[in-house]
């Protein structure tokens, strides 16, 4: 019996030790990332500038779909806008642009400046859209495929290194 | 004795049928779930845009009649089980919800077992 | 200078420890019972040094010498000089100088207050200590030294974070510390007693009141903390179990229970072996705790400048110090032949123990679950207020009943004759709860049963003391603390039932109302203060009920150095209730997000805590003066 008790005792304390030295070097704020590999819910999206909804669903005719949240006056959104420019050329992947919480004229003033390379725009008036993809701020881009299912989060913007694994992906 | 005791059982049952369960609060659900922008903040205590947004959410989904927990399941859905500060009765948390009761029920069989054991 | 100084100062004072404890061992081979003059003397020399060691830092604070690292980043030269001081031990590397006094002075008085004691106890109580304090003397000079330089010497500091800046947070780290590095104390004089085979109740007696005195302390610590949190983060709750905030209660629940079990101890020579542990475990969990604050683990909101680095270190420490006192415990373990009888007081204090056990090991499984999930599974989650809220709270009632009954309960003897009194109390708290339930409002089953169980014990404390007061042989202390823990958890569950919140947006000019409330937003105005600027809310607050009416003015601060946002609560307290208001801005909207809370009893809920530990410091003086 106190054998069996020292034994206990040593484990615990083995282990508790062990889990502390784990998660040292261990990220500890939290983000999204882990996501990744779920299928996206049914949601209708309507057009920014007029009468036209698209439904998640007819995203599945894509071979790969980039949904990129952004507004006109997120800084980092202009940073990342040349990279969205350049892989709007690519075939395979087509781009949605949510936008959050803006104003139509200043969202547009914003595309005619920098280019559009949006195949849809939805708006996303009080940001509510955005929960049901999992945003909590933007710059976010989500990679998914034919399936709807998550390939990879881009939380903040578009990096060099992004840009490089989203053609290594969908190619 | 007998009567006294009756007695109070029926002022206890009293007590509790003035108690009715607190309607919908939905200061609560602000507060069970947790920000992610200024995380260790609940949505109730952050200032972020992201929690305005979070309220408007849980505001929508209680007009649409759903529950407390439907309201958790779907934030959890959309952001992970971070995002709630009361874990889910699972198999993954199966130990942290049992563990304090068997500390409690292991504590009261030591003392119990202590003081018998001496008697005898 | 003042660093060549200071970490000199260091340095000496790890000789000094060195010195002491080869004196110490030596002396212990020898025969006699007298303790060397030198040990006294070197121990004296080097508490001096300690602290003149510290108040080198603080002087490297008033001066701001940005040639310190640690000056550099934690001061401004236009702070308040009060801030300026309060800076030192602000930062880790300061509070780690604050480790290390308090280590030193309880190592020294405790060798001078205990004449009465072995010798070779008290010389390994002090070899045990000065090993702890060479410790935290490593872990300054190689990993976080207050006194490591910058160059070129910067211009200005960066300042210390504006939140910080506050009476309250510059005095609740002493405090704290007080409490769970005093500790450290208990932990040498366990390990002394089982090197030494020193267990009679005497061992007892020579720890009671430095277990009393850091658990005072200790509350009043957490107690600041809780203040500070409830007016400077603007939430309007004081307590979050929040990782940082469950590492300062763990050891706080093993002091609970363990001076209760020292008296056990002390008057019937049992428990010896659960004492031990108890001692050893406080300060473990206090060393677990700053690992858990520092190595920066944790995500909290209280954030503290961490780095794995120092992780490692007291990883190191904390593993030592584990496997070392489980090492001599279980080779000196022996089970023991006591008679317990399930009646009497000792029943009742190892009742108190299985209660504090719980809630200690509730708190730290809720504490770690998340590091374990992440580190195994990669899989992270949050534990907070609703778990431990769940699976605390039952059983708190059931514990405040144990607690009433208990004192009334005689030692060895198996005898229990006050049935009908209880019964009397228990229907009196039952028609006090009714009449609240009655004339206000009740929520639930769980919120009737705290307040019950904290009216009965309450009650018949107040019953003790009347009973008493006839015999003259009161236990002032022990009543003193026990009414005031049923009127804080009475107090807790009131404030929680009956507090009201509201979260809404207004522009400027728009009134909303709810309840028995009108609330308007009369108007804002801007202020430059000398270092931040303020956005000043003018809100009216009428109570329709009531016809009262209240200004409150939250500010929203835009701070300069360093450059920082903070929201003050604008707080309105009276003796029944707070109003606390709190105002936001809503990015790129005209609205301002406001919260709106009625708190009530908040002020008596402070006031319960102080007597609380009051009650402790009552029963260190009553030990002094019969010793």
């Amino acid at each position: 019996m106190q054998t069996t008790i020292k034994i206990l005792t040593l484990t615990f304390f083995l282990f508790i030790i062990g889990i502390f030295y784990l998660s040292l070097n261990k990220e500890k704020s939290y983000n999204t990332k882990s996501l990744v590999g779920k299928k996206l819910d049914k949601i209708i999206l309507e057009r920014f500038d007029g009468n036209d909804f698209l439904d998640v669903e007819e995203l599945k005719k894509n071979d790969f779909t980039l949904i990129n949240f952004w507004a006109s006056w997120c800084g980092p959104c202009r940073l990342e806008h040349s990279t969205l420019m350049i892989l709007n050329k690519t075939s395979k992947l087509k781009l949605v642009g949510i936008n959050f919480k803006d104003k139509q004229v200043n969202a547009k003033n914003f595309l005619k400046e920098l280019g559009n390379p949006y195949h849809f725009i939805a708006k996303d008036e009080y940001g509510k859209i955005s929960i049901n993809f999992g945003v909590y701020g933007i710059p976010e881009s989500i990679l998914i495929n034919k399936e709807l299912v998550i390939l990879n989060k881009y939380i903040g913007p578009l990096k060099d290194e992004d840009y490089s694994q989203i053609i290594k992906t969908i190619n | 004795m007998k009567i006294r005791i009756i007695f109070l059982i029926i002022i206890f049952v009293f007590n509790n049928l003035l108690a009715s369960e607190k309607s919908l609060d939905i200061n609560q659900i602000y507060k069970n779930l947790r920000c992610l922008v200024c995380q260790g903040q609940s949505i109730s205590d952050s200032n972020s845009d992201f929690a305005q947004t979070i309220k408007l959410v849980v505001k929508d989904l209680i007009k649409e009649g759903k529950s407390e927990n439907e309201i958790y399941s779907f934030m959890a859905d959309k952001y992970g089980d971070w995002i709630v500060y009361k874990p889910q009765f699972s198999k993954q948390n199966f130990i942290l919800w049992i563990f304090p009761y068997i500390v409690l029920v292991g504590g009261a069989l030591i003392i119990f077992h202590f003081i018998r054991r001496k008697k005898g | 200078m003042l660093s060549n100084l200071g970490n000199s100062l260091l340095f000496l004072n790890a000789i000094f420890s060195f010195i002491i404890i080869y004196f110490s061992s030596k002396s212990i081979k020898s025969v006699g019972e007298t303790i060397p003059s030198k040990i006294f003397k070197i121990s004296l020399i080097q508490t001096s040094f300690v602290m003149s060691c510290f108040f080198t830092l603080v002087a490297a604070f008033i001066i701001s010498d940005f040639s310190l690292v640690n000056v550099y980043e934690n001061s401004h030269s236009e702070k308040p000089l009060f801030y300026k001081i309060a800076g030192t031990w602000g930062s880790h590397e300061g509070s780690l100088m604050l480790w290390i006094i308090i280590l030193t002075i309880f190592s020294f008085l405790f060798l001078i207050k205990n004449k009465n004691h072995p010798k070779n106890y008290r010389l390994y109580t002090l070899i045990f200590q000065n090993i702890i304090i060479l410790g935290f003397l490593f872990f300054i000079l190689f990993n976080s030294n207050p006194f490591a330089t910058v160059s070129p010497v910067p211009k200005e500091g960066l300042g210390l974070n504006p939140i910080l800046q506050d009476p309250a947070l510059v005095i609740h780290p002493p405090l704290l510390y007080i409490g769970f590095v005093g500790s450290s104390i208990y932990f040498s004089a366990a390990m002394a007693s089982l090197v030494t085979d020193y267990s009679e109740k005497q061992f007892a007696y020579s720890i009671k009141n430095w277990v009393l005195v850091s658990w005072g302390f200790q509350s009043l610590g957490i107690l600041i903390g809780s203040i500070w949190a409830y007016y400077e983060l603007g939430w309007g709750g004081f307590w979050f179990w929040d990782p940082v905030e469950n590492a300062s209660l763990l050891p706080w629940f093993a002091m609970t229970a363990l001076f209760h079990s020292v008296i056990v101890l002390e008057k019937r020579n049992q428990l010896y072996f659960w004492v031990i542990t108890l001692c050893l475990m406080t300060f473990i969990l206090s060393v677990t705790g700053t690992f858990l604050v520092r190595s920066g683990i944790l995500n909290s909101v209280h954030t503290f400048a961490s780095d794995p680095s120092r992780g490692v270190f007291i990883l190191i420490f904390l593993s030592l110090m584990i496997f070392s006192s489980i090492y001599l415990l279980f080779k000196k373990y022996k089970t023991s032949n006591s008679f317990i009888n399930s009646n009497s007081k000792e029943t009742f204090v190892l009742i108190n123990n299985w209660f504090m056990l719980f809630y200690l090991l509730t708190v730290l499984i809720g504490t770690l679950y998340p590091i374990i999930t992440d580190a195994l599974t990669n899989n992270k989650i949050s534990v907070g207020p609703p778990f431990y809220n769940a699976v605390i709270f039952p059983v708190v009632a059931v514990f405040l009943f144990f607690m009433a009954i208990g004192p009334n309960t005689k030692w060895i003897k198996n005898k229990f004759n006050d049935i009908k009194n209880f019964l009397f109390f228990l229907a009196s708290a039952l028609v006090i709860n009714f009449l609240i339930v009655f004339f206000f409002k009740s929520y639930t089953v769980i919120s009737n049963l705290i307040i019950i169980s904290s009216l009965f014990l309450i009650i018949s404390t107040m019953f003790d003391l009347v009973k008493c007061f006839k015999n003259s042989n009161f236990d002032l202390a022990r009543i003193t603390s026990h009414l005031s823990f049923g009127f804080l958890v009475l107090f807790i569950g009131l404030n929680h039932n009956f507090s009201i919140e509201k979260d809404f947006n207004l522009k400027v000019g728009e009134t909303i109302s709810f309840d028995n409330y009108e609330i308007k937003l009369k108007r804002l105005s801007l202020k430059d203060f000398s270092n931040y600027k303020a956005v000043i809310g003018n809100l009216e607050v009428k109570n329709m009920k009531l016809g009262e009416v209240n200004i409150l003015s939250p500010e929203i601060r835009i701070y300069d150095n360093p450059s920082t946002l903070t929201y003050e609560a604008a707080i309105k307290t009276n003796l029944i209730k707070d109003y606390y208001l709190t105002m936001s801005n809503i990015d790129r909207s005209e609205f301002y997000n406001i919260k709106f809370q009625k708190k009530p009893m908040m002020i008596w809920i402070w006031i319960s805590v102080i007597m609380l530990s009051l009650g402790g410091f009552l029963r260190v003086f009553k030990n002094a003066n019969n010793n």
